[in-house]
């Protein structure tokens, strides 16, 4: 791949930059100038694409919800309602900040904030082209999950802060939610992971370009169990148990409205991009798409894949019902639990056999494609069937919930209508 | 002006103190906890330290004592905390003062 | 490790981590205690980067700050009338003294000892390292270390299991 690293090169935005903080070293500052200043543009950068794809994508999810089901949106403020996140933004701004009686006032207060932080830090480690990465950590997957796990705590403080007691009930929901999909996400990103044979997302994205082969291909399982651990952590519906409007009013953010809220709900657009960017380097190639990336600039590469892969979200969001919470622990722990183990098995004995067998890339990888995808199909058909789900459940034709109320289905053949 | 391996092992011997003081003079079996968990931490920055300037044949061999480390104190954390509201159960506190059976 | 960053970032780092260890002691409320707890032990996360060590680093955040914190979190939501003020038994002074006591030798110690100090630059990378490590020379530690989590797990739940709480009444 050859570079003009000229600075109007766009097709790779480090250039750019590049040729600033060389033009800065010749004006003769001290090392530390360039450094900070990198730092700088990288971080301006990621805060102001990620607000405007916020502001963005607030629209495009109401409409495209309401087209999904069968209403109009949001179409009054501005043409076709384009700037009603900029109204809601406002409202938002300009409502009263009320604290509850009682509230622990600090947390309270430092609770909004915490929460963005473990959400915008995870963009520092993805690359979103060649040389646009902030920093390319070694362990930059080990810090992925170790940046997730830190929002446990910043959603605790919101709950137990508000005084309220629909708001602790959800903070305590999303921990259990949270610790159970993250063993699952550890799981799945150790396959990865040990496929690759690297932690740093640069590399694995250097693997999949090298062998022109997406990890998507060769771990449906992984793909599988990180979209729905990543749907939990972002906490939107058909898993948002933490804020389930139908039992728990809003969960934890139920005591908090005008900005504070605002950061809350941006946070949670955040987070949703911070799991489609995490797919995409992963599992799609991050920011390479077999030579394209040689005349289309890699960066909007990386944004197409990533607004795709928060489409799916999107669509979820607007078709399923919300699952109940023991039935999204049952899946987390009966379901993908034992099949992120398979995987993990397999795909350690699949990189042996290639080590040891001394394949070429060329046979082993379709082969490992092939197995794993019919492996998959058996091992999520198989395990439903032997979890109980051996038919297809009818479609109710009344409400089977107004007899038996609360019962758990899970596991045990469904009610006959 | 530089950082060298008697800044850290300051820290370390500050954080391990603070530990030490939380763990003994605390009221609260979970604070008690706490201190210990300082204590723990201190006790791993020593060894990063060590492992960073000391010389030695193996130098990353502290990195890997500390990673046993955190592996143990996470057993002893779960451990704990279950027996903090195994306490609580019993005794309907967790107030250390207030736990005095075996004194008589 | 003279250049200004690492100097700063020492300096700043130890400041959070001693001052947020401090506000767990003198702070009145026990979740704020937990929050300084938090605080401390991201510090401690980024004094091992300024060591060159990103694996136990990231390590740390995910263990200390991200799992056994909530751990804390969850024992204090559930011994709800419990004591929520972070108050000190009548072995404060002693226990003062002694901490001092303890800080001041090891001080001493770190300072007076002639460390064998090596000029070596910081690890370029350290998680294959460890990992060889852990799976060859110290293998048997490693399934130690495994078996005693399993035991921890098992344990800890069979102490809270309502029934057997029961029974021991």
């Amino acid at each position: 791949m050859i570079r003009l690293a000229e600075w109007y090169d766009f097709r790779d935005l480090g250039n750019t930059v590049g040729s600033l903080l060389d033009q800065i070293r010749d004006w003769g500052a001290p090392d530390w100038v360039p450094y900070v200043v990198s730092g700088l543009i990288g971080v301006v950068a990621i805060l102001l694409w990620t607000v405007l794809s916020v502001l963005a994508f607030i629209w495009i999810e109401r409409r495209v919800v309401g087209l999904m089901q069968n209403r109009i949106g949001p179409n009054r403020v501005g043409p076709n309602g384009l700037l009603q996140p900029v109204a809601d933004a406002l409202k938002l701004l300009f409502k009263e900040p009320i604290t509850t009686r009682e509230a622990d006032r600090i947390l309270f207060w430092l609770a909004p904030i915490v929460v963005f932080v473990p959400t915008i830090v995870v963009f520092a480690v993805i690359p979103f082209g060649e040389r646009m990465v902030l920093a390319d950590l070694n362990v930059g997957v080990l810090f992925l999950i170790a940046v997730g796990s830190l929002n446990t705590i910043a959603i605790f403080m919101a709950g137990w802060s508000s005084n309220n007691k629909y708001a602790l009930i959800g903070a305590m929901r999303t921990i259990a939610m949270l610790i159970s999909y993250e063993l699952i996400q550890v799981l799945v990103l150790l396959a990865a992971v040990l496929f690759v044979g690297s932690m740093r997302l640069g590399d694995i994205v250097a693997w999949q370009a090298g062998y022109g082969v997406w990890l998507l291909f060769l771990q449906p399982l992984g793909l599988l169990g990180y979209i729905v651990s990543g749907a939990v952590e972002m906490n939107r519906s058909p898993t948002d148990i933490a804020e389930a409007e139908s039992e728990i009013v809003a969960g934890y953010h139920t005591e908090y409205g005008g900005i504070k809220f605002g950061f809350f709900y941006q946070a949670e657009y955040l987070a949703g991009f911070a799991i489609a960017a995490v797919i995409v380097t992963l599992y799609m190639g991050g920011w390479t798409l077999w030579g394209v990336e040689d005349w289309v600039p890699g960066w909007l590469i990386f944004l197409a894949k990533l607004y795709g892969v928060f489409f799916i979200y999107i669509w979820s969001r607007g078709t399923l019902p919300r699952l109940r919470i023991d039935q999204l622990m049952a899946f987390a722990w009966k379901f993908l639990l034992p099949l992120s183990l398979v995987n993990v098995i397999i795909i350690g004995g699949e990189k042996l056999l290639w080590q040891e067998a001394e394949l070429s890339s060329g046979e082993a990888l379709p082969l490992f494609a092939v197995v794993n995808w019919a492996v998959a199909v058996v091992l999520i058909v198989g395990w439903a069937w032997v979890l109980g789900h051996q038919r297809p459940e009818r479609v109710a034709h009344r409400a089977v919930l107004t007899q038996e109320v609360g019962a758990i289905h899970f596991g045990e053949p469904a009610p006959t209508v | 002006m530089s950082v060298n391996l008697e800044h850290y092992l300051i820290v370390g011997a500050v954080l391990f103190s603070v530990g030490l003081y939380l763990a003994l003079a605390k009221r609260n079996f979970v604070a008690v906890l706490m201190g210990i968990e300082l204590m723990f931490n201190a006790v791993n920055l020593t060894f990063v330290a060590f492992s960073r300037f000391v010389r030695s044949p193996n130098p990353l061999d502290g990195h890997v004592f500390v990673v046993f480390v955190i592996t143990v104190a996470a057993a002893e954390a779960a451990t704990a905390l279950a027996l903090a509201v195994l306490l609580y159960r019993v005794r309907d506190t967790i107030n250390v003062d207030r736990i005095d059976l075996l004194k008589w | 490790m003279d250049d200004t960053g690492t100097v700063v970032a020492f300096y700043m780092l130890s400041a959070l981590t001693i001052v947020s260890a401090l506000g767990v002691v003198v702070v009145r409320n026990l979740i704020h205690a937990v929050v300084f707890l938090i605080l401390s032990f991201v510090g401690v996360a980024g004094l091992y980067i300024t060591l060159s060590a990103d694996f136990v680093a990231v390590t740390q955040v995910l263990i200390y700050a991200g799992a056994v914190s909530v751990l804390i979190l969850f024992a204090i939501v559930l011994t709800p009338t419990g004591d929520r003020g972070n108050q000190e038994t009548f072995l404060r002074l002693p226990a003062l003294l002694l901490a001092l006591l303890v800080a001041f030798t090891l001080g001493y110690v770190a300072i007076d000892t002639d460390w064998a100090i090596s000029d070596r630059e910081g690890f370029q990378q350290t998680a294959s390292t460890i990992g060889e490590a852990l799976l060859d020379k110290y293998v048997l530690p490693f399934e130690i270390a495994s078996v005693l989590l399993l035991v921890a797990m098992m344990g800890a739940i069979v102490l809270v299991r309502p029934d057997s709480a029961m029974e021991g009444e």
